[in-house]
């Protein structure tokens, strides 16, 4: 709900000397017509409180009603009513209190009653621009507030799902992944139970890491690539001396920051793509350097192209990877993939905050 | 004495199955390893097991696919980590199938159950149906695999001109050459991406990315010309179709 604007002592200060300036205004034009000053003083204190009070009473209901666009033509049947209204109120006070009243310094007495009736056009029309002017100005104020309303909470809701989305895309945890790996501890345990502990253990860092991460806290290169290393040793467990990795890394990049579990779907999505596409040993390449303002990650992965045709662009599971990186940094041209005789090279770029 | 094999990608995965079965010692003989389907189909070839152990996910073609190319496959307990495809294949074909990780009592279940039911068990029409469910998987939906002269040939989808009737078989037109394959018309028109290929003729199905031209051939019917330099027939009610896929 939009507040009133006369709520706030700034604006009911304004009123208020308003008012004063209208009151102060009448009395001099009254007197100037001929009216005593005690006369004056009591019809435009009269007359002007009545406006203030119809006033008050309009910019405080237009906070529970406000007319659309298209009915824009009943604040002028309400001010045209309003006005009608205060200049009876007026009359009905004024005319009984100040007509027999004897005119003060022996002047001849003074027809209140026929002075009324005279101006009474001129009074609607003074009347009828204050109460019109503030029937104007309140639906202005209200329509900002409602609008200013409107689009915090559009941009509250915007933030929400993108948040909801980022989180999202980050916990899609390979289930496959997990169930494999819990098998071959299975597996481990009669044989080799120090190994199959030590699975466990890796296992369980690797998930205490992918839980903790949130959105907003960028993580060092250096320590993205320790967790990396974790799912590596995993995944080498599970396929034995079919997998082997490579991971090189520029001295100036491990101070470099990225979001969290960014590298390690990419990494993951290149070993399935290499294990599941060849039959032979399969060395996943890790690179990491400096370019410009950017931190380059390439990862690569052998594949074949006899069977398997990477789709233009991005194919292969990493659309949400490059949705990610829209939410984050609102550019389609982070993420990009290559194809040079049998490898297929996933890159991405990350903006480096100065 | 029954003979199976163990196929998985995973060292860890078949030793856990080698390690349940040596309680079988003395019914079950394990006669082969395979870490692919390649290495399974000349296995199963080689020893004809009566039961296999299988993996779904295996590296370039799955443990379905490596199914579909055996010609008379044994009965298969299908062990599988996670993929939901196949478990809706296995739930709508009644199959038994071991979720990994599994325990030595699930597994004596599953491998007692077949041992007593043995003989009472139809193998090969089964599997089919279940292949067929399979095969809706968008992974296989992205390939054909096929086989020809003793090679397994995997067609990615992209590379076929057009898919042409032949007797029980569907002949697959490609870049490289022509394979037969033992579907029908009907279950490719069905799998295949509408949006790229369509059945132009009783007996043709024609991928649209190959089209250069039509031309009109006799009364009501046209003729598609390839790239590769095909003709296509394409019917009356073809022509309806072909026309409203490429937007004319």
């Amino acid at each position: 709900m939009a507040k009133a604007p006369l709520a706030t002592g700034k604006f009911l200060l304004i009123f208020l000397s308003w008012w004063a300036i209208w009151a102060f205004l009448q009395i001099s034009l009254l007197v100037g017509f001929g009216l005593s000053f005690s006369a004056a003083l009591t019809d435009s204190l009269v007359s002007n409180t009545l406006v203030a009070l119809c006033c008050a009473f309009i910019s405080n209901n237009m906070q529970y009603y406000l007319p659309k666009k298209e009915r824009y033509w009943y604040i002028l049947f309400i001010s045209l009513g309003l006005s009608g209204i205060i200049l009876l109120a007026c009359k009905a006070i004024l005319v009984p209190l100040l007509n027999d009243k004897a005119p003060s310094g022996g002047a001849a007495a003074f027809d209140y009653a026929a002075f009324f009736s005279k101006s009474w056009a001129v009074r609607y029309d003074i009347v009828f621009l204050q109460v019109g002017c503030m029937s104007i100005l309140s639906v202005l104020w209200y329509s900002s507030e409602e609008e200013q309303e409107n689009r915090q909470r559009r941009n509250d809701a915007e933030r929400l799902s993108k948040e909801a989305e980022l989180f999202k895309l980050r916990q899609q945890l390979a289930p496959h992944f997990l169930f494999n790996s819990l098998n071959s501890i299975s597996a481990l345990i009669g044989s080799q139970p120090e190994q199959a502990r030590k699975m466990i253990q890796q296992l369980s860092d690797f998930l205490r890491n992918n839980l903790r991460k949130e959105e907003q806290q960028w993580v060092l290169l250096s320590e993205e690539l320790q967790y990396l290393e974790l799912y590596l040793d995993i995944e080498k467990v599970r396929f034995g001396h079919r997998l082997s990795t490579e991971v090189s890394c520029e001295a100036g990049c491990m101070a470099c920051k990225l979001p969290p579990m960014l590298l390690q779907p990419i990494v993951e999505n290149a070993i399935k793509f290499g294990l599941y596409d060849t039959t032979d040993s399969v060395c996943i390449s890790i690179k990491a350097r400096v370019e410009g303002s950017y931190v380059r990650i390439d990862v690569q992965n052998p594949f074949d192209p006899e069977t398997s045709r990477p789709k233009k662009g991005t194919g292969f599971g990493l659309t949400s990877i490059q949705r990610r990186l829209y939410l984050l940094f609102a550019r389609p041209d982070l993420l990009e993939t290559k194809v040079e005789n049998n490898l297929f090279t996933t890159t991405v770029k990350i903006p480096q905050q100065p | 004495m029954i003979k199976t094999i163990i196929i998985d990608d995973e060292p860890l995965a078949r030793m856990i199955v080698k390690e349940y079965l040596q309680s079988y010692s003395s019914e079950i003989e394990i006669v082969a390893e395979c870490s692919d389907g390649f290495e399974g189909i000349k296995a199963i070839q080689q020893h004809h097991p009566d039961l296999i152990f299988l993996d779904i996910q295996m590296p370039k073609i799955n443990g379905f696919e490596m199914l579909e190319l055996v010609e008379t496959p044994p009965a298969v307990i299908f062990t599988t980590a996670f993929d939901e495809y196949a478990i809706k294949a296995f739930e709508n074909h009644a199959v038994d199938y071991l979720l990994k990780p599994f325990n030595k009592e699930r597994f004596d279940k599953s491998l007692r159950k077949w041992i007593d039911n043995r003989p009472a068990i139809p193998t090969t029409t089964n599997t089919e149906a279940l292949l067929e469910t399979a095969a809706e998987s968008p992974s296989q939906q992205q390939r054909i695999v096929v086989k020809t002269g003793g090679k397994i040939k995997i067609i990615p989808i992209e590379d076929i001109h057009y898919l042409e009737a032949a007797d029980d078989y569907v002949k697959i037109h490609t870049h490289g050459g022509a394979f037969l394959k033992n579907r029908t018309m009907s279950y490719f028109e069905k799998n295949l991406d509408p949006n790229q290929f369509v059945r132009t003729h009783r007996s043709y199905i024609l991928n649209i990315q190959q089209v250069t031209r039509i031309d009109p051939y006799e009364k009501d019917s046209h003729l598609c010309i390839l790239q590769s330099g095909a003709q296509v027939p394409v019917s009356k009610a073809g022509y309806v179709k072909l026309k409203s896929v490429l937007g004319l």
